[in-house]
């Protein structure tokens, strides 16, 4: 049985602990509050966006000659796995269910014979992927100087992606993040990216499409628009995912200080009982010996 | 005097105006133009320069704009920029670093053998530093 010493130093440990999960759990607050006025408004340019595309890409999705971004390169033999997930850990299954899910994503694809690629945004989701899939990765965007997720980030993202689709590296593009619903509920996501799905637009694509006018024409606009659309999605995921690990992190850190709330007395009461146990020994010693004499 | 419309002006990382407008002049790809209500829809890229717009409350104001679509609907018009500012926050700081981007983009390009990608960054860093002086007054 431990002693009362090493009961009274194990109490102060976990107090300490308590207090670190505590102030984190609050600095998650924070800066989840931070992090959703961003997401939020983010969100009026990313809707418009996808009423635009739906637009667009009604009038010109069928001609011939569509941009390969629209239509796809025709194959999906290679497969680019986007997965976005955090710098830091300590935000319970955060970063672990989005390398799960795109772990499940890549497996499947290799069984179909297809080729993976996988680009890492973060390095948490990395670390979980190398041990299984190190030869088709390539190098991490590392985000860790970062202290808010701007779109120049995205933008940067985007275009190594780009790049790579014009090099005709991949034929599609995967993006894996967590979308944010609630502190407690993240739900880890993927959207394909390239070529885009696009979104029904409660039929205000059919109805506009036909009346509009384009300046330059279609496929100019077009040829504009399906890279920055890239940006936009990647930003947006950016932005969810920025607001899930703060909130996975606040739930995390509230179970964290709970548990420590529950260790500090169970040992507390450890320790009483110990403490009478040896002053009743103490006692007992004590009526002993007067009672010999 | 004529009915407005709605107006809105969107980057990403937020909504800067939002409100009934009379008239919004932009510059367009193929020239600026000036938008009342009951235009045509129309749907046009954006040259870098400045968005002006007349509120129906609260007068004129302007914002400049880099990258873009302006969408005219009957619905209103929306004009979703890569990059906004309004006029009374754009520094000298600011527009420097917008030269900047653009810059790269026409390194970027030099050694790449699209033709177009690069005549449109040389176009797009020409406009800039055409903007300058009436933007930025020394």
């Amino acid at each position: 049985m431990a002693s009362l010493k090493d009961l009274r130093n194990r109490i102060a440990s976990v107090k300490a602990t308590q207090k670190i999960t505590k102030a984190m759990q609050m600095v998650a607050a924070a800066k989840l509050r931070r992090a959703q006025s961003a997401a939020e408004a983010a969100r009026p340019y990313s809707q418009r966006m996808d009423v635009v595309m739906a637009n667009i890409a009604t009038a010109v999705g069928d001609s011939e000659g569509a941009p390969k971004l629209l239509a796809g390169t025709g194959s999906d033999k290679v497969h680019l796995l986007v997965v976005a997930t955090a710098e830091r850990g300590l935000c319970g299954g955060f970063n672990s269910s989005i390398a799960r899910l795109a772990q499940k994503k890549a497996r499947e694809l290799m069984a179909a014979g297809k080729e993976v690629k996988i680009l890492c945004v973060g390095k948490k989701g990395a670390d979980v992927l190398r041990s299984e899939f190190d030869s088709i990765m390539m190098p991490i965007v590392d985000l860790r100087e970062v202290k808010q997720v701007g779109y120049a980030n995205a933008h940067d993202i985007a275009k190594q992606v780009l790049t790579m689709f014009d090099k005709e590296e991949f034929d599609v593009a995967t993006l894996f993040y967590s979308e944010f619903q609630s502190v407690i509920s993240q739900i880890p996501t993927a959207q394909q990216i390239i070529p885009p799905q696009i979104a029904d637009v409660e039929g205000e694509a059919d109805t506009a499409a036909t009346l509009y006018d384009y300046e330059p024409d279609e496929n100019e606009i077009l040829a504009d628009l399906l890279p920055r659309n890239v940006a936009v999605q990647i930003f947006r995921a950016l932005l969810e995912n920025a607001a899930s690990e703060q909130g996975a992190r606040m739930s995390a850190m509230d179970n964290a200080t709970r548990n420590a709330g529950e260790m500090i007395d169970k040992l507390t009461q450890t320790f009483n009982r110990q403490r009478q146990a040896q002053i009743t020994t103490e006692l007992i010693e004590i009526i002993a010996g007067a009672e010999a004499l | 005097m004529a009915d407005g419309f709605t107006f809105e002006l969107v980057s990403p990382e937020t909504l800067l105006l939002s409100g009934e407008a009379d008239l919004v002049t932009v510059p367009g790809a193929e020239g600026d133009m000036g938008i009342m209500s009951n235009h045509a829809p129309l749907m046009t890229s954006l040259r870098p320069g400045m968005v002006s717009v007349n509120m129906k409350e609260g007068g004129e104001q302007s914002f400049f704009v880099r990258g873009g679509f302006a969408d005219i609907s009957p619905a209103g018009v929306t004009i979703l920029a890569e990059f906004a500012v309004s006029k009374a926050d754009l520094t000298k700081e600011v527009f420097e670093e917008q030269k900047r981007l653009a810059q790269d983009e026409v390194d970027a390009s030099a050694d790449s053998d699209d033709e177009d990608k690069k005549a449109n960054a040389r176009s797009f860093l020409d406009q800039l530093n055409h903007l300058e002086p009436t933007l930025l007054p020394a």
